[in-house]
């Protein structure tokens, strides 16, 4: 039964080798540390215990050097850990270039996942290993943590916002998704399988699941079904900006700020539309809070984030087009159409 | 060859109105008006002693319900809503109505006027007014959890706390929120007393450390619990009336809360720990007979702890999505705080250094928290620790740091103190044997029940589950086995020290030989402490000079 009961968690992904490593030398150094206050403390108890009830002691007050020397050497000490922690924490921080992205919704109590090709599943992350992956999350509810103790990261998920973490699975397997950011009545049943597959496997099984379009065609048709594209149209009775390109660069705002467009960004112009109003436009948008579920959110922002120049849907294109419409194949996106004027550069109407 | 010049005590000629032989503090007058009206510092003590004890065994039972449900990876034995009412629970009562109030309210009430050599402290009556107050929030709380329950977790995150939970959030809170004005109030007065009472000679760097302990911990308590209660007033004005703060559809910001509450709450470890910290002091030079080594570092260090405690209270959320340089200042500033706590630990163990060691209860005790908190440090450093925090955060790996600092550590100190000056505030002694055996018990049954959390955390159990996957369940089952040899730890000084009351050998005035002004009276002390205000000659633990042989 013993020889069953794991004792360590396995490594999984090329972060748990880094944090195991730097886990192993806190515990060498603790338990150093431990070991000789424990063995000074046994041997003076030992030592210098009462034997007789009148015995006496030395007046010894202190030692400054002795002071000193126990104050300056723990932060020395300290420093080394307080660097390896932040040079592993800081190298998680920032995804690879070349990750791919999925993205999570967490709510009471399950997760929800959807893949840049359009795939959804719920409890269950089918990555292929040894890929970068970056994931965005995001709450529709209260707060809770996506974590893989296998891979050694987690991270709060955060209603309002989006957070992201990354990993590069080594290992082949299945492994605990746990939220360990306590949520309610069924916490401790929002868990999960995250599923390591080798390529050509998680190619299959991509291929297997059901996907009506790649996120970014789904965003699509929700972007013609709210009907944004009434404003945010790339003809000549615009009434918001153009959203071509749009993504990663930098914005001018009304107020004189300027601010990168970012998920975040995104995200707040859709539910908040009067917070950050663009240069030379008037704020005429109305909110979408309320109408626009986190899921569809992200399907949106995946369609924003595709929009090359010269794509943006004409106007009066039906807003459901045939469920059976030709297939996208993943990061692809619909023709440009030639009746539509190619990219303009944004705040173009009012500005002098 | 008068006991005076060895404890430095000094009769002062001013004598007060003689009072009748054999007077003490509990025989002075009877009835329960007599205890209920009191504004005798020492009787408030007691009346606290009684409350929280209390306290202790309900948040204690619930722990029990807890760890036993834990031993099967289906959790059979109670549904997870009442489960997670039971940790809410246990974490509210034994946090706020218990850790924090108890050594400053039991032993710092009975002792802190002691020790300086005044007859009571600054402000009696608000003295009193704390403990009612305390009282009506704990029952206001008590019944929040009885009656329905709460489902938060005693960290009250929102939104969870502020919109969805269906359960006593505000009634709870109220009740924290107005134990918290007693916490002001001990904090406030601990402080006018330190200032304005000491005997003739006391100066500041003659004090004992359990009151250096005990000023610092008020300073926190006076600072820190007013940002606990706005934290809370804001969940509440956000719960009834929707005003947006921290929910996110209101335009609130969740992690705020975070902020405001652990602003409170990461010092409010401190406030558990600095008075054990401070009887620990005591308790050690008394049973090495031998003065403590590096008075000065230790003063500094407790006042190093009470200010840079209020510094780090982000590390509480390196997962939760703060900035990357915000993590690296908070990591950098919660390692700064962990100098303080090892400056004290290599002090402790100094001091024994050809020291003449008894082992009586509180030294077995003390010994006991050294072992634990130094435990409880040291993997405080792993949580520190960007990288691996990463990994560990909001798991049992957390659960068993936070108990060896504040179970191990904290309650360990309590019992010392509680067994070191029993017998002056009972005049009676317990059983040797069985207090030993208790020291034991607890020792290992708290080794046993948190040892296992670790490796559970690390294989990255989180914290709050009510079921878990079937391959944890023999560390839990271990777990479980550990604690119920804790409790039994934790029941039978229940036992014997009730018993000391009726049956305990009288203890005369200083059974164990230690020097502090508090045991220049008799036990129990007369109800104004000092006949004669004393005068303070020389500086605390002064166990190795000439005189000390000729004591007794």
């Amino acid at each position: 039964m013993f020889a069953e009961v794991p004792l360590f968690p396995e490594q999984a992904s090329t972060t748990a080798q880094r944090v195991d490593a730097l886990f192993f030398f806190l515990c060498t150094v603790c338990g150093t540390m431990a070991v000789l206050i424990a063995a000074l403390v046994l041997y003076f108890a030992f030592k210098y215990h009462r034997r007789a009830e009148d015995e006496r002691t030395p007046r010894i007050l202190g030692n400054n050097r002795l002071e000193w020397f126990w104050t300056i050497t723990p932060l020395f000490v300290f420093l080394i850990m307080f660097l390896w922690g932040a040079s592993v924490y800081t190298s998680v921080a920032l995804p690879p270039p070349d990750a791919m992205e999925i993205f999570v919704v967490g709510k009471q109590w399950m997760w929800k996942i959807q893949h840049p090709s359009g795939q959804r599943e719920i409890n269950e992350l089918h990555i292929p290993v040894d890929q970068p992956i970056k994931l965005t999350l995001t709450s529709e509810d209260v707060i809770h943590n996506f974590s893989v103790p296998a891979f050694r990261t987690k991270i709060d998920v955060i209603p309002g916002r989006y957070v992201q973490i990354w990993f590069q699975p080594t290992k082949v397997g299945n492994y605990h998704l746990f939220c360990s950011q306590y949520c309610g009545t069924s916490h401790s049943n929002m868990v999960g399988t995250v599923i390591v597959m080798e390529r050509e496997e998680y190619r299959e099984w991509l291929a297997s699941q059901a996907a009506t379009g790649s996120l970014a065609d789904q965003g699509r048709q929700l972007f013609l079904k709210f009907q944004c594209i009434t404003c945010h149209s790339a003809d000549a009775a615009a009434r918001a900006p153009v959203l071509e390109g749009l993504y990663g660069r930098t914005v001018p705002l009304k107020d004189g700020r300027t601010v990168v467009a970012d998920d975040a960004y995104l995200r707040e112009s859709i539910l908040y539309p009067e917070a950050k109003v663009v240069q030379g436009w008037e704020p005429i948008m109305p909110t979408f809070k309320g109408q626009v579920e986190e899921e569809d959110l992200i399907k949106l922002l995946a369609f924003i984030k595709s929009l090359k120049p010269g794509q943006t849907p004409v106007r009066n294109e039906e807003a459901s087009p045939p469920l059976d419409a030709p297939k996208v194949p993943p990061g692809g996106n619909p023709k440009p159409r030639e009746s539509v004027p190619t990219y303009r550069p944004q705040g173009k109407s009012t500005q002098p | 060859m008068s006991s005076a010049i060895t404890t430095g005590f000094t009769p002062q000629a001013k004598a007060r109105p003689p009072r009748a032989p054999g007077e003490n503090y509990l025989n002075v007058a009877f009835g329960v008006k007599s205890w209920l009206l009191t504004t005798d510092h020492k009787r408030i003590a007691i009346l606290y002693l009684v409350t929280l004890t209390i306290l202790f065994f309900i948040g204690g039972a619930a722990a029990t319900v807890i760890r036993l449900n834990l031993m099967t990876p289906n959790g059979e034995l109670v549904p997870a809503d009442t489960y997670n009412k039971l940790f809410t629970a246990h974490g509210i009562i034994m946090v706020w109505f218990f850790l924090v109030p108890v050594v400053p309210t039991v032993l710092g009430n009975f002792l802190v006027p002691m020790m300086i050599g005044a007859r009571d402290l600054a402000f009696p009556k608000i003295n009193l007014l704390s403990w009612y107050v305390f009282t009506i929030g704990a029952i206001i709380t008590l019944w929040a959890l009885l009656a329905g329950g709460v489902d938060t977790g005693w960290t009250f995150y929102t939104p969870f706390s502020s919109k969805y939970a269906r359960t006593n959030v505000i009634p709870t809170m109220l009740g924290i929120f107005i134990s918290g004005f007693s916490s002001i109030m001990t904090g406030l007065n601990f402080i006018a007393t330190m200032h304005t009472m000491r005997a003739p000679g006391l100066t500041w760097w003659r004090m004992p450390l359990f009151l250096w302990a005990h000023y610092a911990v008020s300073v926190i308590q006076v600072l820190a619990t007013p940002v606990l209660a706005m934290a809370l007033i804001l969940v509440g004005v956000e719960r009834v009336w929707g005003v947006g703060i921290f929910d996110p559809e209101l335009g609130g910001d969740p992690v705020l809360f975070q902020h405001l509450f652990w602003f409170y709450s990461h010092p409010v470890v401190y406030i558990m720990l600095l008075p054990s910290m401070g009887i620990t002091s005591e308790v050690i030079t008394c049973f090495a007979r031998k003065p403590i080594f590096g008075y000065v570092f230790i003063v500094w260090s407790s006042i190093g702890i009470a200010v840079l405690g209020f510094l780090v209270w982000a590390h509480h959320m390196f997962v939760a999505g703060q900035s990357v340089y915000s993590a690296l200042i908070f990591s950098a500033l919660s390692y700064l705080v962990a100098v303080p706590s090892a400056i004290k630990v290599f002090n402790w163990t100094a001091t024994l250094y050809k020291s003449s060691i008894a082992f009586e209860t509180p030294m077995l005790f003390a010994m006991g928290f050294v072992a634990l908190f130094t435990m409880g440090g040291l993997t405080g450093l792993f949580l520190a620790c960007l990288g691996v925090d990463l990994h560990v955060h909001d798991t049992y790996f957390v659960i068993a740091h936070f108990h060896f600092i504040m179970v191990g550590g904290a309650v360990m100190g309590y019992m010392a103190g509680l067994h070191f000056w029993w017998p002056k505030m009972t005049g009676r002694m317990y059983s040797d044997f069985l207090s030993k055996l208790a020291a034991l018990i607890i020792f290992v049954g708290f080794i046993l029940t948190f040892l296992p959390q670790f490796v559970l955390g690390y294989l990255g159990m989180p914290r709050r589950y009510h079921v878990y996957p079937p391959e944890f369940q023999v560390l839990n089952v271990m777990s479980s086995a550990g604690a119920s040899i804790l409790a039994v730890g934790y029941v039978l000084p229940l036992f014997y020290m009730l018993w000391s009351l009726y049956a305990g050998k009288p203890s005369g005035p200083n059974p164990w030989n230690a020097t502090g002004l508090e045991w220049q009276t008799p036990s129990p002390p007369p109800p104004h402490n000092f006949d004669e205000t004393p005068i303070v000659t020389t500086g605390p633990y002064e166990y190795s000079m000439e005189e000390s042989a000729l004591v007794h």
